[in-house]
Protein backbone atom coordinates (compact mmCIF):
# COMPACT_ATOMS: atom_id res chain seq x y z
CA UNK A 1 0.00 0.00 0.00
CA UNK A 2 1.53 3.04 -1.04
CA UNK A 3 1.53 6.08 1.16
CA UNK A 4 -0.85 8.02 -0.68
CA UNK A 5 -3.39 5.46 -0.34
CA UNK A 6 -2.96 4.81 3.10
CA UNK A 7 -3.58 8.84 4.07
CA UNK A 8 -6.71 8.44 1.77
CA UNK A 9 -7.84 5.82 4.01
CA UNK A 10 -7.38 7.53 7.09
CA UNK A 11 -8.95 10.72 5.99
CA UNK A 12 -12.07 7.98 4.18
CA UNK A 13 -14.14 7.84 7.38
CA UNK A 14 -13.71 11.86 8.71
CA UNK A 15 -14.04 13.04 5.15
CA UNK A 16 -17.19 10.99 4.30
CA UNK A 17 -19.11 11.97 8.15
CA UNK A 18 -18.12 15.74 7.21
CA UNK A 19 -19.55 15.32 3.93
CA UNK A 20 -23.02 14.02 5.35
CA UNK A 21 -23.54 15.66 8.82
CA UNK A 22 -22.04 19.14 7.63
CA UNK A 23 -22.22 20.27 3.83
CA UNK A 24 -25.38 18.69 2.81
CA UNK A 25 -27.16 19.99 5.60
CA UNK A 26 -25.95 23.22 5.47
CA UNK A 27 -26.36 22.92 1.48
CA UNK A 28 -30.09 21.98 2.51
CA UNK A 29 -30.69 24.86 4.67
CA UNK A 30 -29.07 27.40 1.96
CA UNK A 31 -31.22 25.85 -0.74
CA UNK A 32 -34.26 25.92 1.73
CA UNK A 33 -33.66 29.86 2.07
CA UNK A 34 -35.04 30.11 -1.35
CA UNK A 35 -38.00 28.19 -1.09
CA UNK A 36 -41.60 28.62 0.17
CA UNK A 37 -43.29 27.55 3.15
CA UNK A 38 -45.38 24.38 2.36
CA UNK A 39 -49.13 24.57 3.45
CA UNK A 40 -48.59 21.09 5.28
CA UNK A 41 -45.34 22.56 7.22
CA UNK A 42 -42.95 21.76 4.83
CA UNK A 43 -40.67 23.77 2.66
CA UNK A 44 -41.30 24.19 -1.62
CA UNK A 45 -38.72 24.68 -3.27
CA UNK A 46 -38.61 27.69 -5.40
CA UNK A 47 -36.15 30.86 -5.96
CA UNK A 48 -37.24 33.57 -4.40
CA UNK A 49 -36.42 35.73 -2.14
CA UNK A 50 -39.56 36.25 -0.34
CA UNK A 51 -38.18 34.70 2.99
CA UNK A 52 -35.10 37.19 2.80
CA UNK A 53 -37.49 39.98 2.56
CA UNK A 54 -39.59 39.17 5.33
CA UNK A 55 -36.59 39.65 7.34
CA UNK A 56 -37.62 42.65 9.09
CA UNK A 57 -40.15 40.90 11.01
CA UNK A 58 -37.24 39.75 13.33
CA UNK A 59 -35.56 42.68 13.34
CA UNK A 60 -35.27 43.09 17.30
CA UNK A 61 -33.87 39.90 17.61
CA UNK A 62 -30.68 40.88 15.38
CA UNK A 63 -31.22 44.12 17.12
CA UNK A 64 -30.40 42.26 20.13
CA UNK A 65 -28.19 40.33 19.02
CA UNK A 66 -25.89 43.08 17.31
CA UNK A 67 -25.92 45.46 20.64
CA UNK A 68 -25.75 42.85 23.96
CA UNK A 69 -22.98 41.21 21.97
CA UNK A 70 -21.08 43.62 21.64
CA UNK A 71 -21.75 45.04 24.89
CA UNK A 72 -20.95 41.70 26.73
CA UNK A 73 -17.98 41.11 24.88
CA UNK A 74 -16.23 44.55 25.66
CA UNK A 75 -16.91 44.08 29.51
CA UNK A 76 -16.11 40.40 29.06
CA UNK A 77 -12.48 41.80 28.08
CA UNK A 78 -12.80 45.08 30.38
CA UNK A 79 -13.34 42.86 33.45
CA UNK A 80 -10.48 39.90 32.19
CA UNK A 81 -7.92 41.80 31.23
CA UNK A 82 -6.48 42.98 34.51
CA UNK A 83 -6.71 39.16 35.75
CA UNK A 84 -4.78 38.08 32.95
CA UNK A 85 -2.57 40.80 33.90
CA UNK A 86 -2.26 39.75 37.09
CA UNK A 87 -2.15 36.11 36.20
CA UNK A 88 1.14 36.72 33.86
CA UNK A 89 3.02 39.23 35.40
CA UNK A 90 2.37 39.30 39.12
CA UNK A 91 2.00 35.33 39.92
CA UNK A 92 4.79 33.06 40.67
CA UNK A 93 5.10 30.45 38.28
CA UNK A 94 4.48 27.78 40.83
CA UNK A 95 0.84 28.85 41.37
CA UNK A 96 0.43 30.38 37.52
CA UNK A 97 -0.70 27.28 36.62
CA UNK A 98 -3.61 26.72 39.12
CA UNK A 99 -4.92 29.72 39.28
CA UNK A 100 -5.06 30.06 35.49
CA UNK A 101 -6.89 26.30 35.47
CA UNK A 102 -9.26 27.73 37.85
CA UNK A 103 -10.47 30.60 35.46
CA UNK A 104 -10.57 27.81 32.48
CA UNK A 105 -12.50 25.13 33.97
CA UNK A 106 -15.61 26.75 34.40
CA UNK A 107 -15.79 26.82 30.49
CA UNK A 108 -16.03 23.58 30.29
CA UNK A 109 -18.58 22.87 32.42
CA UNK A 110 -22.67 23.07 31.73
CA UNK A 111 -23.14 26.52 31.20
CA UNK A 112 -26.84 25.56 31.18
CA UNK A 113 -26.32 24.64 34.72
CA UNK A 114 -23.94 28.01 35.11
CA UNK A 115 -27.22 30.23 33.65
CA UNK A 116 -29.73 28.64 35.80
CA UNK A 117 -27.36 29.66 38.73
CA UNK A 118 -27.98 33.16 38.15
CA UNK A 119 -31.63 32.73 38.19
CA UNK A 120 -31.42 31.38 41.07
CA UNK A 121 -29.20 34.35 42.29
CA UNK A 122 -31.14 36.82 40.38
CA UNK A 123 -34.40 35.79 40.55
CA UNK A 124 -36.92 37.55 43.19
CA UNK A 125 -35.81 35.22 46.06
CA UNK A 126 -32.15 36.41 45.57
CA UNK A 127 -29.78 39.62 45.22
CA UNK A 128 -33.40 41.45 45.27
CA UNK A 129 -34.55 39.68 48.24
CA UNK A 130 -31.06 40.30 50.24
CA UNK A 131 -31.36 44.43 48.93
CA UNK A 132 -35.21 44.53 49.89
CA UNK A 133 -33.69 43.99 53.49
CA UNK A 134 -31.70 47.02 53.20
CA UNK A 135 -34.48 49.09 52.29
CA UNK A 136 -33.83 48.71 48.61
CA UNK A 137 -37.26 47.93 47.17
CA UNK A 138 -38.97 46.70 44.07
CA UNK A 139 -35.62 46.28 42.39
CA UNK A 140 -35.90 43.77 39.65
CA UNK A 141 -32.95 41.59 38.02
CA UNK A 142 -33.75 38.62 36.25
CA UNK A 143 -35.49 38.74 32.16
CA UNK A 144 -33.95 42.11 31.61
CA UNK A 145 -30.97 42.82 29.79
CA UNK A 146 -28.90 43.16 32.74
CA UNK A 147 -29.56 39.29 33.60
CA UNK A 148 -28.56 38.75 30.18
CA UNK A 149 -25.02 40.66 30.62
CA UNK A 150 -24.22 39.08 33.85
CA UNK A 151 -24.82 36.04 32.25
CA UNK A 152 -22.79 36.77 29.51
CA UNK A 153 -19.88 37.44 31.14
CA UNK A 154 -19.88 34.74 33.77
CA UNK A 155 -20.07 32.52 31.03
CA UNK A 156 -17.62 33.64 28.59
CA UNK A 157 -15.11 35.21 30.89
CA UNK A 158 -12.54 32.37 30.84
CA UNK A 159 -12.30 31.95 27.07
CA UNK A 160 -11.53 35.91 27.19
CA UNK A 161 -9.17 35.55 30.30
CA UNK A 162 -7.14 33.04 28.55
CA UNK A 163 -5.77 34.15 25.28
CA UNK A 164 -4.89 37.53 26.58
CA UNK A 165 -3.19 35.71 29.55
CA UNK A 166 -0.92 33.55 26.61
CA UNK A 167 0.04 36.55 24.78
CA UNK A 168 0.94 38.53 27.93
CA UNK A 169 2.70 35.55 29.15
CA UNK A 170 5.15 35.36 26.66
CA UNK A 171 6.09 39.21 26.97
CA UNK A 172 9.59 39.29 28.11
CA UNK A 173 9.59 41.13 32.35
CA UNK A 174 12.75 42.42 31.03
CA UNK A 175 11.09 45.14 28.92
CA UNK A 176 9.03 46.09 31.97
CA UNK A 177 12.00 46.32 34.03
CA UNK A 178 14.22 48.53 31.32
CA UNK A 179 11.27 50.73 31.00
CA UNK A 180 11.25 51.63 34.72
CA UNK A 181 14.88 51.96 35.13
CA UNK A 182 14.64 54.06 31.84
CA UNK A 183 12.40 56.00 34.17
CA UNK A 184 8.89 55.64 32.67
CA UNK A 185 6.57 55.63 34.82
CA UNK A 186 3.91 52.64 35.19
CA UNK A 187 1.41 53.40 33.11
CA UNK A 188 3.69 54.75 30.41
CA UNK A 189 4.98 51.29 30.64
CA UNK A 190 1.67 50.26 30.23
CA UNK A 191 0.19 52.00 27.42
CA UNK A 192 3.87 51.37 25.30
CA UNK A 193 4.94 48.16 25.91
CA UNK A 194 2.36 45.71 27.60
CA UNK A 195 -0.77 46.94 25.88
CA UNK A 196 0.34 46.40 22.12
CA UNK A 197 1.95 43.54 23.25
CA UNK A 198 -1.22 41.74 24.44
CA UNK A 199 -3.53 42.81 21.22
CA UNK A 200 -3.30 39.56 19.62
CA UNK A 201 -4.79 38.18 22.58
CA UNK A 202 -7.72 40.92 22.93
CA UNK A 203 -8.22 40.08 19.30
CA UNK A 204 -8.72 36.41 19.68
CA UNK A 205 -10.45 36.55 23.09
CA UNK A 206 -13.38 39.21 22.00
CA UNK A 207 -13.50 37.12 18.65
CA UNK A 208 -14.24 34.04 19.98
CA UNK A 209 -16.67 35.22 22.73
CA UNK A 210 -17.97 37.51 19.94
CA UNK A 211 -18.53 34.41 17.70
CA UNK A 212 -20.48 32.37 20.37
CA UNK A 213 -22.23 35.23 21.35
CA UNK A 214 -23.44 35.28 17.95
CA UNK A 215 -25.28 31.88 18.06
CA UNK A 216 -26.24 32.12 21.92
CA UNK A 217 -29.76 30.66 22.80
CA UNK A 218 -29.28 29.46 26.13
CA UNK A 219 -28.48 32.34 28.70
CA UNK A 220 -31.01 34.65 26.85
CA UNK A 221 -33.25 31.90 27.37
CA UNK A 222 -32.89 31.55 30.98
CA UNK A 223 -32.57 35.21 32.21
CA UNK A 224 -33.97 36.89 29.45
CA UNK A 225 -36.97 35.18 29.89
CA UNK A 226 -38.40 36.10 26.50
CA UNK A 227 -38.19 40.04 27.34
CA UNK A 228 -34.51 39.80 25.75
CA UNK A 229 -34.25 37.50 23.01
CA UNK A 230 -31.29 36.85 20.40
CA UNK A 231 -31.23 35.94 16.65
CA UNK A 232 -30.86 32.22 18.51
CA UNK A 233 -34.04 31.87 20.41
CA UNK A 234 -35.95 33.60 16.70
CA UNK A 235 -34.33 30.30 15.17
CA UNK A 236 -36.10 27.92 17.59
CA UNK A 237 -39.24 29.56 17.52
CA UNK A 238 -39.18 29.35 13.66
CA UNK A 239 -38.14 25.34 13.76
CA UNK A 240 -39.22 23.74 16.82
CA UNK A 241 -42.54 25.89 17.37
CA UNK A 242 -43.93 27.58 14.25
CA UNK A 243 -42.30 25.00 12.25
CA UNK A 244 -41.65 27.42 9.52
CA UNK A 245 -38.72 26.13 8.00
CA UNK A 246 -38.30 28.04 5.21
CA UNK A 247 -38.06 31.79 6.42
CA UNK A 248 -36.30 29.97 9.61
CA UNK A 249 -33.58 29.36 7.42
CA UNK A 250 -33.07 32.17 5.50
CA UNK A 251 -32.65 33.59 8.80
CA UNK A 252 -30.03 31.02 9.85
CA UNK A 253 -28.31 31.97 6.36
CA UNK A 254 -27.99 35.75 7.31
CA UNK A 255 -27.08 35.64 11.20
CA UNK A 256 -24.01 33.08 9.27
CA UNK A 257 -23.50 35.86 6.69
CA UNK A 258 -23.55 38.98 9.51
CA UNK A 259 -21.32 36.61 11.39
CA UNK A 260 -18.80 36.28 8.39
CA UNK A 261 -18.78 39.62 7.44
CA UNK A 262 -18.16 40.98 11.02
CA UNK A 263 -15.22 38.47 11.48
CA UNK A 264 -13.84 39.49 8.38
CA UNK A 265 -13.86 43.26 8.83
CA UNK A 266 -13.10 42.98 12.10
CA UNK A 267 -9.63 40.71 11.27
CA UNK A 268 -8.59 42.88 8.94
CA UNK A 269 -8.88 45.92 11.55
CA UNK A 270 -6.80 43.92 13.89
CA UNK A 271 -4.11 43.11 11.29
CA UNK A 272 -4.00 47.05 10.55
CA UNK A 273 -3.65 47.63 13.79
CA UNK A 274 -0.85 45.19 14.54
CA UNK A 275 1.01 44.15 11.19
CA UNK A 276 3.42 41.83 13.19
CA UNK A 277 0.48 39.69 14.74
CA UNK A 278 1.35 36.82 15.44
CA UNK A 279 -1.20 33.68 16.00
CA UNK A 280 -2.72 32.66 19.51
CA UNK A 281 -3.70 29.20 19.82
CA UNK A 282 -7.41 28.83 21.54
CA UNK A 283 -6.62 26.23 24.00
CA UNK B 1 -4.93 43.86 42.29
CA UNK B 2 -4.89 40.99 44.52
CA UNK B 3 -8.07 42.46 45.74
CA UNK B 4 -9.72 42.47 42.11
CA UNK B 5 -8.02 38.44 41.38
CA UNK B 6 -10.03 37.84 44.44
CA UNK B 7 -13.16 39.14 43.64
CA UNK B 8 -13.18 37.55 40.14
CA UNK B 9 -12.94 34.04 41.04
CA UNK B 10 -15.21 34.60 43.96
CA UNK B 11 -17.18 35.78 41.15
CA UNK B 12 -17.21 32.57 38.82
CA UNK B 13 -17.43 29.92 42.33
CA UNK B 14 -19.93 31.47 44.15
CA UNK B 15 -22.80 31.12 41.84
CA UNK B 16 -22.04 27.25 41.50
CA UNK B 17 -20.88 27.13 45.54
CA UNK B 18 -24.57 28.59 46.00
CA UNK B 19 -26.07 25.73 43.79
CA UNK B 20 -23.80 22.76 45.73
CA UNK B 21 -24.63 24.27 49.15
CA UNK B 22 -28.65 24.36 48.31
CA UNK B 23 -28.49 20.86 47.04
CA UNK B 24 -28.02 19.49 50.44
CA UNK B 25 -31.40 21.70 51.77
CA UNK B 26 -33.53 19.83 53.96
CA UNK B 27 -36.44 21.85 53.10
CA UNK B 28 -38.83 21.47 50.10
CA UNK B 29 -37.75 25.28 49.01
CA UNK B 30 -35.27 25.59 46.40
CA UNK B 31 -34.11 28.94 47.61
CA UNK B 32 -34.10 28.67 51.71
CA UNK B 33 -31.95 26.81 53.75
CA UNK B 34 -33.47 24.83 56.18
CA UNK B 35 -30.89 21.97 57.52
CA UNK B 36 -28.38 19.86 55.89
CA UNK B 37 -29.86 16.84 54.01
CA UNK B 38 -28.60 14.54 51.32
CA UNK B 39 -32.35 13.52 50.87
CA UNK B 40 -32.39 15.57 47.45
CA UNK B 41 -30.02 13.23 45.72
CA UNK B 42 -31.67 9.81 46.73
CA UNK B 43 -34.87 11.30 45.39
CA UNK B 44 -32.81 12.37 41.95
CA UNK B 45 -31.39 9.33 41.84
CA UNK B 46 -34.33 7.21 42.18
CA UNK B 47 -36.31 9.50 39.60
CA UNK B 48 -36.64 7.29 36.59
CA UNK B 49 -36.85 10.10 34.35
CA UNK B 50 -33.21 11.48 35.36
CA UNK B 51 -31.80 7.98 35.12
CA UNK B 52 -33.43 7.50 31.89
CA UNK B 53 -32.08 10.74 30.53
CA UNK B 54 -28.69 9.92 32.30
CA UNK B 55 -28.04 6.68 30.39
CA UNK B 56 -29.02 8.63 26.87
CA UNK B 57 -26.27 11.20 28.01
CA UNK B 58 -23.83 8.75 28.91
CA UNK B 59 -24.27 6.48 25.78
CA UNK B 60 -24.37 9.39 23.15
CA UNK B 61 -21.23 11.01 24.76
CA UNK B 62 -19.33 7.84 24.94
CA UNK B 63 -19.78 6.86 21.83
CA UNK B 64 -19.66 10.04 20.17
CA UNK B 65 -16.45 10.70 21.92
CA UNK B 66 -15.12 7.02 20.64
CA UNK B 67 -15.99 7.98 17.08
CA UNK B 68 -14.42 11.54 17.63
CA UNK B 69 -11.66 10.09 18.78
CA UNK B 70 -10.93 7.61 16.65
CA UNK B 71 -11.78 9.18 12.83
CA UNK B 72 -10.21 12.30 14.46
CA UNK B 73 -6.98 10.84 15.07
CA UNK B 74 -6.98 8.87 12.10
CA UNK B 75 -7.34 11.95 10.21
CA UNK B 76 -4.51 14.33 11.78
CA UNK B 77 -2.12 11.99 11.16
CA UNK B 78 -2.70 11.55 7.52
CA UNK B 79 -3.39 15.36 7.26
CA UNK B 80 0.41 15.33 8.78
CA UNK B 81 1.60 13.38 5.83
CA UNK B 82 -0.28 16.06 3.04
CA UNK B 83 -0.46 18.45 1.41
CA UNK B 84 -1.83 20.36 -1.41
CA UNK B 85 -5.98 20.65 -2.28
CA UNK B 86 -6.94 17.57 0.20
CA UNK B 87 -5.31 19.61 2.65
CA UNK B 88 -6.39 22.58 2.40
CA UNK B 89 -10.28 21.20 1.61
CA UNK B 90 -10.11 19.72 5.30
CA UNK B 91 -8.57 22.57 7.21
CA UNK B 92 -11.41 24.70 5.39
CA UNK B 93 -13.87 21.79 6.71
CA UNK B 94 -12.22 22.13 10.02
CA UNK B 95 -12.66 25.97 10.18
CA UNK B 96 -16.45 25.67 9.10
CA UNK B 97 -16.93 23.09 11.71
CA UNK B 98 -15.90 25.44 14.61
CA UNK B 99 -16.95 28.24 13.44
CA UNK B 100 -20.32 27.98 12.58
CA UNK B 101 -23.04 28.66 15.71
CA UNK B 102 -23.95 25.21 17.49
CA UNK B 103 -27.85 26.26 16.89
CA UNK B 104 -27.23 26.21 13.14
CA UNK B 105 -25.17 22.99 13.33
CA UNK B 106 -28.19 21.46 15.61
CA UNK B 107 -31.29 23.34 12.48
CA UNK B 108 -28.91 21.96 9.55
CA UNK B 109 -28.33 18.56 10.78
CA UNK B 110 -32.17 18.41 11.62
CA UNK B 111 -33.65 19.24 8.69
CA UNK B 112 -30.62 18.33 6.21
CA UNK B 113 -31.38 14.45 8.08
CA UNK B 114 -35.22 14.89 7.90
CA UNK B 115 -35.18 15.52 4.24
CA UNK B 116 -32.99 13.04 3.76
CA UNK B 117 -34.80 10.46 5.87
CA UNK B 118 -38.37 11.64 3.77
CA UNK B 119 -36.68 10.23 0.42
CA UNK B 120 -35.37 6.98 1.86
CA UNK B 121 -38.07 5.27 4.05
CA UNK B 122 -40.17 4.94 1.28
CA UNK B 123 -37.29 3.47 -0.73
CA UNK B 124 -36.68 1.51 2.47
CA UNK B 125 -40.51 0.53 2.57
CA UNK B 126 -40.29 -0.71 -1.23
CA UNK B 127 -36.98 -2.88 -0.64
CA UNK B 128 -37.78 -4.55 2.22
CA UNK B 129 -39.90 -7.51 1.33
CA UNK B 130 -43.18 -8.14 1.90
CA UNK B 131 -45.29 -9.55 5.64
CA UNK B 132 -41.79 -7.52 7.50
CA UNK B 133 -42.53 -4.40 8.60
CA UNK B 134 -39.48 -2.17 7.21
CA UNK B 135 -37.27 -0.35 9.08
CA UNK B 136 -38.13 3.66 9.87
CA UNK B 137 -34.99 6.17 9.64
CA UNK B 138 -35.89 8.67 12.28
CA UNK B 139 -34.46 11.33 14.76
CA UNK B 140 -33.15 9.88 17.84
CA UNK B 141 -30.06 8.54 19.53
CA UNK B 142 -28.30 7.80 16.06
CA UNK B 143 -28.25 10.95 14.94
CA UNK B 144 -27.73 13.20 17.83
CA UNK B 145 -24.44 10.79 18.12
CA UNK B 146 -23.96 11.63 14.67
CA UNK B 147 -24.06 15.17 14.98
CA UNK B 148 -21.67 15.58 18.07
CA UNK B 149 -19.45 13.34 16.41
CA UNK B 150 -19.10 15.38 13.25
CA UNK B 151 -18.15 18.20 15.49
CA UNK B 152 -15.95 16.69 17.92
CA UNK B 153 -14.06 15.59 15.37
CA UNK B 154 -12.88 18.67 14.61
CA UNK B 155 -11.81 19.48 18.16
CA UNK B 156 -10.22 16.01 18.14
CA UNK B 157 -8.08 16.75 15.06
CA UNK B 158 -7.34 20.47 16.79
CA UNK B 159 -5.35 18.70 19.46
CA UNK B 160 -3.63 15.77 18.09
CA UNK B 161 -2.17 18.36 15.31
CA UNK B 162 -1.02 20.49 18.16
CA UNK B 163 0.56 17.47 19.27
CA UNK B 164 1.61 15.42 16.10
CA UNK B 165 3.31 19.71 14.95
CA UNK B 166 5.17 19.85 18.89
CA UNK B 167 6.51 15.85 18.49
CA UNK B 168 10.34 15.11 17.66
CA UNK B 169 10.19 14.32 13.72
CA UNK B 170 14.35 12.68 14.31
CA UNK B 171 12.67 9.81 16.41
CA UNK B 172 10.20 8.90 13.31
CA UNK B 173 13.09 9.58 10.91
CA UNK B 174 14.99 7.08 12.97
CA UNK B 175 12.66 4.25 13.06
CA UNK B 176 12.18 4.11 9.34
CA UNK B 177 15.63 4.72 8.49
CA UNK B 178 16.45 1.34 10.82
CA UNK B 179 13.75 -0.53 8.37
CA UNK B 180 10.97 -0.08 10.44
CA UNK B 181 7.39 -1.09 8.73
CA UNK B 182 5.10 2.35 8.06
CA UNK B 183 2.99 0.89 10.53
CA UNK B 184 5.63 -0.29 13.22
CA UNK B 185 6.77 2.93 13.57
CA UNK B 186 3.24 4.44 14.05
CA UNK B 187 2.55 1.73 16.72
CA UNK B 188 5.79 1.88 18.79
CA UNK B 189 6.57 5.40 18.26
CA UNK B 190 4.33 7.50 16.77
CA UNK B 191 1.24 6.61 19.30
CA UNK B 192 2.93 6.55 22.64
CA UNK B 193 3.72 10.18 21.93
CA UNK B 194 -0.05 11.39 21.26
CA UNK B 195 -1.46 9.35 22.75
CA UNK B 196 -2.13 11.75 26.21
CA UNK B 197 -3.44 13.84 23.59
CA UNK B 198 -5.71 11.28 21.91
CA UNK B 199 -7.19 10.34 25.56
CA UNK B 200 -7.33 14.35 26.37
CA UNK B 201 -9.30 14.96 23.47
CA UNK B 202 -11.97 12.05 24.48
CA UNK B 203 -12.39 13.55 27.89
CA UNK B 204 -13.01 16.82 26.23
CA UNK B 205 -14.91 15.57 23.70
CA UNK B 206 -17.13 13.64 26.33
CA UNK B 207 -18.01 16.54 28.81
CA UNK B 208 -18.75 18.54 25.39
CA UNK B 209 -21.07 15.97 23.91
CA UNK B 210 -22.17 15.00 28.28
CA UNK B 211 -23.24 18.97 28.47
CA UNK B 212 -24.67 20.12 25.03
CA UNK B 213 -28.07 21.09 25.39
CA UNK B 214 -28.42 22.67 21.78
CA UNK B 215 -27.63 20.38 19.27
CA UNK B 216 -29.33 17.68 21.37
CA UNK B 217 -32.13 20.08 20.86
CA UNK B 218 -32.62 19.84 17.74
CA UNK B 219 -31.43 16.84 16.97
CA UNK B 220 -32.68 14.29 19.73
CA UNK B 221 -36.09 13.51 18.41
CA UNK B 222 -38.49 12.34 21.36
CA UNK B 223 -35.45 11.25 23.29
CA UNK B 224 -34.06 12.94 26.30
CA UNK B 225 -31.09 13.30 27.42
CA UNK B 226 -30.19 15.25 30.70
CA UNK B 227 -29.40 18.53 29.80
CA UNK B 228 -32.99 18.64 27.93
CA UNK B 229 -34.44 17.53 31.27
CA UNK B 230 -32.89 20.58 33.10
CA UNK B 231 -33.95 22.80 30.89
CA UNK B 232 -37.12 21.42 30.69
CA UNK B 233 -37.65 20.76 34.35
CA UNK B 234 -35.78 24.83 35.00
CA UNK B 235 -38.77 25.36 32.34
CA UNK B 236 -41.31 24.70 35.16
CA UNK B 237 -40.07 26.25 38.07
CA UNK B 238 -36.60 26.19 40.01
CA UNK B 239 -36.63 22.86 41.86
CA UNK B 240 -33.70 21.17 44.82
CA UNK B 241 -33.63 18.60 42.09
CA UNK B 242 -32.05 20.60 39.88
CA UNK B 243 -29.90 22.04 42.49
CA UNK B 244 -28.51 18.35 42.95
CA UNK B 245 -28.17 16.98 39.18
CA UNK B 246 -26.15 20.22 38.88
CA UNK B 247 -24.42 19.47 41.77
CA UNK B 248 -23.59 16.10 40.01
CA UNK B 249 -22.66 17.04 36.59
CA UNK B 250 -20.44 19.79 37.74
CA UNK B 251 -18.31 17.52 40.15
CA UNK B 252 -18.09 15.21 37.34
CA UNK B 253 -17.00 17.44 34.58
CA UNK B 254 -14.86 18.61 36.77
CA UNK B 255 -13.02 15.40 37.66
CA UNK B 256 -12.67 14.70 33.47
CA UNK B 257 -11.14 18.23 33.15
CA UNK B 258 -8.53 18.11 35.85
CA UNK B 259 -7.60 14.39 34.13
CA UNK B 260 -7.67 15.78 30.47
CA UNK B 261 -5.46 18.89 31.63
CA UNK B 262 -3.09 16.36 33.84
CA UNK B 263 -2.91 14.03 30.85
CA UNK B 264 -1.60 17.31 28.41
CA UNK B 265 0.48 18.22 30.72
CA UNK B 266 2.23 15.14 30.87
CA UNK B 267 2.74 14.38 27.85
CA UNK B 268 4.07 18.02 26.90
CA UNK B 269 7.16 17.08 29.68
CA UNK B 270 8.13 13.53 28.30
CA UNK B 271 8.12 15.29 24.78
CA UNK B 272 10.58 18.13 26.04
Amino acid sequence: MTKRTRNWLLLAPAGAWFLVMLIIPLTVVFIFSFGERAPSGGVVLAFSFEQYSNLPARWTAFKNTMTLAPIGTLLALLIAYPLAYFLAVKVSPKWKIILLVLVIVPFWTSILIRSYAWIFLLGGRGIPALLDMIGIEGVRLINTPFAVLVGIIYGYLPLMVFPIFVSLDKLDKRLLEASSDLGAKSWQTFLQITLPMSIPGIATGCMLVFILLMGEYLIPAMLGGGKVFFVGNALVDLFLQSRNWAYGSAVAVTLVVVMLITVTVYMRLISRLDASREDVSIM
Amino acid sequence: MKLYAVCVYLFLYIPIGIIALFSFNAGRHASQMQGFSVKWYGKTLSNPFVMDALENSLIVAFTSALCASVFGTMAAVALQGIKGPMRTAFDMLIYIAVMIPGIVIGIATLIGLVTVFDQLNPLLAALWPEGFTPPKLRMGMGSLIAAHTMFLMALVVIIVRARLAGMDRSLIEASSDLYAAPMGTFRQITLPMIFPAILAGFLLSFTFSFDDFIIAFFVAGSETTLPIYVFSSIRRGVTPEINAIGTMVLGVSLLLLITAQLLLQRGGHKSR
